[in-house]
């Protein structure tokens, strides 16, 4: 731009002026602007919060490319016909009524610099500090024969709704005797306990419809979360059906052929009539765009989740590399609030309070035989550590059990009210 | 409308009182048993209540009465309720409400307390307790209204249920109310920690983490309510799940690392919420 004199004044003005304003108020455009990519249990509930907190001190842009989201906890109760899929899918009008700009897109870009997030459908909206909370992606090539492509012959269902919906479908749809597979996937990944708890609804359908049915799981892992009260559980309530292939019996060297609809295990291919592929995972697709990844994951610091490269993008949940914390929607929900806090102290200069975590993940075993597990986090210099933490018990009474499940249905209730008001 | 109002309270009061046998008969014939709430949360609560009040009135064999209770063992009993309710001379609403005339008081009509909107609902639909409307409650209290903020399973046996109304009627007649109190124990806590102010600004920070399964409206769907709780309880709960003396992993772990100050800071902040 060719500078004349008036627009030179101009520009001594309003840098005078943005001088004399608080320091915390970005100069030029009235309030600190925040935006948060995914509204998901990090993105949704880091938006409300400071929307709410900040009592329209903050400008905050949700972006969240589904109209009506549904979660991945409680999916699995949906597969095995405890839950209705209404019951697990919420929209952004109330988040919207607190004043918070939900827009409907993609972001498809980040521009660090310009601190602008470009979005899919044109355009670009600024930031003062941006939030990302993508969730997760799958790593290609991670199962051989398989790519988004198979996601309708071999679904995920690993990102709930529709994929949801057509699992459920394709198990209903067995024939009397048939084989369900399940691909699990490698460490580290969303919810540690899901492919397990979704074994177990998947038992629970077929013994109600289909008795004689097979599960077969083939795993990477030589174990998983909640091991024993799930192993436990298939074998009071599921004798016989379930046959878990872990990676002492070759679960990693596998292989499928959704046009065949074939697995391969460890050389033996087997003719399923439904099979469940949850593929290795990465960070969401906008975290590498934005190039606060390193390998699959974006380091944060502990202290406030912004990332190591960026220390005004800030990623929860899923995507973040931050320590000890499963990737669980419990978790991201609770690394938001510290995160909203801390972001909220940055741009309004309000109380800022150390960084404390925590998470509990409930497991649905059968009708009525609810798990739990859980632990509470610090924040170190390194990483979110570990402070302490507990497990449901095998051989736990069935009053136990039922009251376990029945508060998980009250913790659904709770996270989702904290998520979208 | 009165008359309306008379005649559903008589037909519920015979429901119930005949609910629990033809529940056996329900059991022995080992058909599925109509729940209570279900009934109490039907949309045309006269036109079901009647038919079915009719139907089991019918059918049912009248021959259960209702035993008189031991007072005395009822006390004992009623220290399973000490935790949140009082009865006596002094008793004041702490987490529930206090327990004096409880027997003839309409359902979710005491002043100063917060009830659940489901129990202000069950006192407009005309619910009062009695004999027979306490011991339904008592049994399995969500049956009767389902979204009651009382986090309490039931009271199984019916000789415990008989016991507990007999020694709460000691308390229901303003001339024989007794010279027994029945305050909870506060000598476990240090005076000191009672007498912390709490940071309510901190604490609607650290309610953040309680926020994630405790509903801050204080709908209580399966995880209880912690809202509006006088600021002692809360506090000599919060204690108690620190010194692992109340049981439940989550909130044992929960309050492992909460100070006294920050229980304090909590326990401000959710007395006054909303």
């Amino acid at each position: 731009m060719k500078l004349n004199r008036r627009t030179f004044m101009g520009t001594v003005a309003a840098t005078t002026s943005a001088l004399a304003a608080p320091m915390v108020m970005a100069a030029g455009h009235g309030r600190p602007k925040v935006v948060v990519v995914g509204g998901g249990a990090g993105g949704a509930t880091a938006a409300r919060y400071l929307a709410k907190d900040s009592k329209g001190e903050i400008d905050v842009t949700l972006i969240e490319p589904t109209r009506a989201y549904y979660t991945c906890f409680f999916s699995n109760l949906y597969i095995g016909g405890f839950r209705d899929i209404n019951s697990i899918g919420h929209t952004y009008g109330t988040l919207a009524s607190i004043g918070i700009n939900v827009v409907h897109d993609w972001a498809v870009g980040v521009d660090r610099d310009a601190k602008t997030v470009s979005l899919a459908g044109g355009g670009t909206v600024p930031y003062d500090k941006l939030v990302l909370s993508p969730g997760i992606d799958f790593v290609e090539g991670a199962v051989e024969g398989w790519d988004l492509s198979a996601q309708n012959a071999m679904p995920h269902a690993y990102k709930a709704g529709s994929q949801s919906e057509l699992l459920r479908a394709q198990i209903m749809a067995m024939p009397q005797g048939g084989t369900f597979a399940m691909v699990a996937p490698p460490n580290p990944y969303r919810c540690p306990p899901g492919p397990y708890e979704r074994v177990s609804m998947v038992a629970h359908l077929l013994r109600e419809t289909n008795p004689t049915a097979k599960i077969i799981v083939a795993d990477p892992k030589e174990k998983f979360s909640k091991m024993g009260l799930f192993q436990e559980g298939w074998a009071n309530n599921y004798e016989g059906m379930i046959d878990w292939i872990g990676s002492d019996f070759g679960g990693g060297n596998v292989s499928v052929d959704p046009g065949a609809m074939t697995v391969s295990i460890d050389g033996e291919v087997t003719k399923v009539d439904a099979c469940n592929v949850i593929p290795a995972m990465k960070a969401g697709r906008i975290a590498h765009l934005a190039g606060v990844t390193d390998g699959n994951w974006a380091p944060v610091n502990a202290a406030d989740m912004s990332t190591k490269a960026d220390e005004n993008i800030y990623v929860l949940g899923d995507s973040s590399q931050q320590g000890d914390m499963p990737k669980s929607g419990f978790s991201a929900n609770s690394q938001a609030k510290v995160c909203a806090n801390a972001i909220r102290g940055a741009l309004t200069g309000s109380r800022v309070f150390p960084a404390r975590f925590s998470n509990t993940c409930w497991s649905l075993i059968d009708t009525d035989n609810g798990v739990k597990v859980g632990a509470t986090y610090e924040a170190t210099d390194e990483k979110i550590a570990k402070v302490d933490g507990f497990i449901s018990a095998t051989g736990e009474s069935a009053e136990l059990r039922k009251a376990t499940y029945e508060e998980s249905v009250g913790w659904y209730d709770g996270i989702t009210a904290d998520m979208f008001g | 409308m009165s008359i309306d109002a008379a005649v559903r309270r008589l037909i519920f009061l015979k429901f119930i009182q005949t609910y629990e046998f033809v529940l056996l008969d329900y059991k022995k014939m080992n058909r599925s048993v109509p729940q209570i709430g279900e009934i109490l949360r039907a949309k045309n609560k006269t036109n079901i209540c009647l038919g079915v009040a009719l139907t089991v009135i019918v059918n049912a064999m009248p021959s259960h009465a209702q035993e008189a209770g031991d007072a005395a063992n009822g006390e004992a009993v009623f220290k399973k309720c000490k935790a949140c309710h009082q009865v006596g001379p002094e008793a004041r609403n702490r987490v529930g409400p206090q327990l004096n005339e409880i027997l003839g008081r309409s359902a979710g009509s005491l002043d100063g307390f917060k009830y659940s909107k489901s129990m202000i609902d069950a006192g407009a639909d005309g619910l009062v307790w009695d004999e027979a409307t306490l011991d339904a409650f008592l049994q399995k209290p969500k049956s009767v209204v389902p979204k009651t903020k009382m986090s309490f399973a039931g009271l199984r046996k019916q000789s415990d249920r008989d016991d507990m109304i007999a020694y709460l009627k000691t308390f229901s007649d303003s001339e024989a109310a007794k010279a027994t109190s029945s305050a909870p124990d506060m000598s476990e806590i240090d005076p000191e920690i009672l007498a912390i102010e709490g940071d309510a600004e901190f604490g609607a920070y650290l309610s953040t983490e309680c926020t994630t399964c405790h509903q801050l409206d204080g709908s209580n769907t399966g995880i209880p309510t912690i809202t509006h709780w006088p600021i002692e309880d809360f506090v000599i709960a919060m204690h108690a799940y620190k010194n692992k003396t109340r049981a439940h992993p989550v909130m044992q772990m929960t309050a492992a690392r909460l100070s006294n100050e920050e229980i304090a800071a909590l326990a401000a902040y959710f007395k006054d919420v909303n």
